[in-house]
């Protein structure tokens, strides 16, 4: 504390992290608290900054892929593919149909296992040991299908600037139908105790809300804000196989930590229909085509990850390096909501409000 | 099928000066700030800043280019929100950014080991 005027005395900050039972990754907050109810969050980042940017100037275009999908060990496949993918553009790569496809099914189970790791953190977080154990179980089963598809259970590295590295035979997309339709039996259950159960929802409801106007004056992406109203998913720009889909945005208008954990698993079941949908559809074909030359130019590409929207800007000058790489992820533009949602919280409450932005500081820090 | 909306995107250069008038305008459209970042080119700085209409999917990027060792003014004011942004570009990029409202991190965002910022001419 400082000896300022303006600070009450009863005020007291209470160090929270870096290291705390709730936090699979290390961040600081500063809470600023007065008779168990926190006035202000100050964050405090940069524990596991690793330069990973800045390595544009070492690997070249290609490699670089490599080094994005390491920005997170959970999102892995969409740092991958928000990358390539902006490269594409700038090199007027025309990526196959087949390849379009696999990214969507790649990505979507992706979004699935961070759902459920996130679900099973939740659950964690409130002190539901078994519902936590039960969502990690059933999150098995799409590792799995990450591992017959691609060799990875995490980090993948099937993309590749003008395709995919991988394909998937008959029988594998028969498998993912079958375990998907054994994933969605699952969810079902474990939907009843997140969304019914009394001592869940007096953890959940009415805690930490953040209405449609902050958490779009916030910057708020992802199920983050559209658990707040906002109807807006990157995967309606309709990149990869998404302009063929059915889909619309999963929103609820209640902004607490309820209505993030119903957005979240909601889109469990929208990831699953999505992956039904594209394997229905999946055309047969290349799933790579050659690139020449290095790239020259600049973009800006934008996909929905599972936190949200993530941005991926390249910048080149007909190099075998770029001049510029620079991933914008989703935790880093919900931090500001997240200091915003702890404000007035009770401090027993802020572990779980922290987890309730699906906090992913690998990413945020790269 | 789903309806796809194809936003079209939009690089405007500004000088320094009119950085603020810019960026207000944009915030009287309603649009959120969606990232900020700097870039060395040439020997001189782009900062480009993004933002973004939810309604139409579409982007507006904000480019001004400064020379490293100027200054260029924080809009903090219009989007406190920018105060991530700003101190990240403050501390990697050695950007001074002037009359920055909330944290200053004073260019210990990621506590950096190395010596920062990263400008081409302190590798030699």
């Amino acid at each position: 504390m400082n000896g300022s005027s303006t600070v009450n005395k009863t005020r007291t900050v209470v160090p929270f992290g870096p290291q705390h039972p709730v936090l699979p990754e290390p961040v600081h907050l500063d809470l600023v608290i007065e008779d168990e109810r926190v006035i202000e969050a100050i964050p405090n980042i940069g524990f596991i900054h690793r330069g990973l940017e800045g390595l544009v100037e070492k690997k070249d275009f290609q490699e670089m892929t490599y080094v994005v999908e390491r920005t997170c060990g959970i999102c892995s496949f969409q740092h991958g593919m928000g990358y390539v993918e902006a490269v594409e553009h700038i090199m007027n790569v025309e990526t196959p149909d087949r390849a379009r496809h696999l990214r969507t099914i790649w990505s979507e189970l992706g979004r699935l296992h961070s759902h459920l790791l996130w679900l099973g953190l939740l659950a964690d977080g409130f002190g539901f040991e078994s519902l936590f154990y039960e969502c990690w179980r059933i999150r098995e089963h799409i590792l799995d299908l990450h591992e017959m598809t691609t060799g990875g259970r995490l980090i993948f590295s099937v993309n590749t600037v003008g395709g995919v590295l991988k394909d998937m035979t008959p029988e594998m997309l028969r498998k993912i139908l079958d375990t998907l339709d054994e994933v969605a039996r699952d969810v079902r259950v474990v939907e009843k105790t997140f969304l019914y159960d009394y001592t869940v929802q007096s953890r959940l409801k009415g805690v930490g809300v953040l209405t449609k106007q902050q958490a779009h004056d916030l910057g708020c992406c992802g199920p983050f804000a559209r658990a707040s109203g906002i109807a807006c998913d990157m995967r309606k720009l309709g990149y990869d196989a998404y302009p063929y889909l059915d889909f619309e945005p999963i929103t609820s208008n209640d902004g607490d930590s309820y209505a993030r954990c119903y957005v979240r698993l909601m889109e469990v079941y929208q990831s699953i229909d999505i992956i039904r949908q594209v394997i229905g559809r999946i055309p047969e074909g290349d799933i790579a085509v050659p690139v020449k030359g290095f790239p020259n130019g600049e973009y800006f590409n934008r996909v929905e990850q599972p936190r949200g929207e993530a941005y991926y800007y390249v910048k080149a000058s007909g190099k075998k390096t770029l001049d510029r790489l620079r991933i914008r992820t989703p935790t880093f533009a919900n931090l500001a909501g997240l200091t915003e949602t702890l404000k007035g919280a009770e401090i027993g409450d802020v572990p779980l409000l922290i987890l309730t932005i699906d906090p992913c500081i690998s990413c945020t820090e790269r | 099928m789903a309806e796809v909306i194809h936003g079209i995107d939009e690089i405007r250069v500004v000088p320094k000066e009119e950085l603020l008038l810019a960026v207000m305008t944009l915030k009287n459209e309603n649009r959120r700030l969606a990232q900020a970042c700097a870039a060395y080119v040439n020997g001189l700085v782009e900062v480009s800043y993004t933002f973004a209409d939810d309604e139409a999917y579409q982007l507006v990027h904000l480019r001004v280019v400064i020379n490293p060792d100027d200054s260029i003014p924080s809009i903090t004011p219009f989007f406190p929100i920018a105060v991530f942004y700003e101190n990240e570009m403050s501390e990697l990029y050695g950007l001074r950014i002037d009359m920055m409202e909330g944290i200053d991190y004073h260019g210990r965002l990621y506590r950096i080991e190395k010596e920062a910022p990263f400008r081409p001419e302190v590798k030699k």
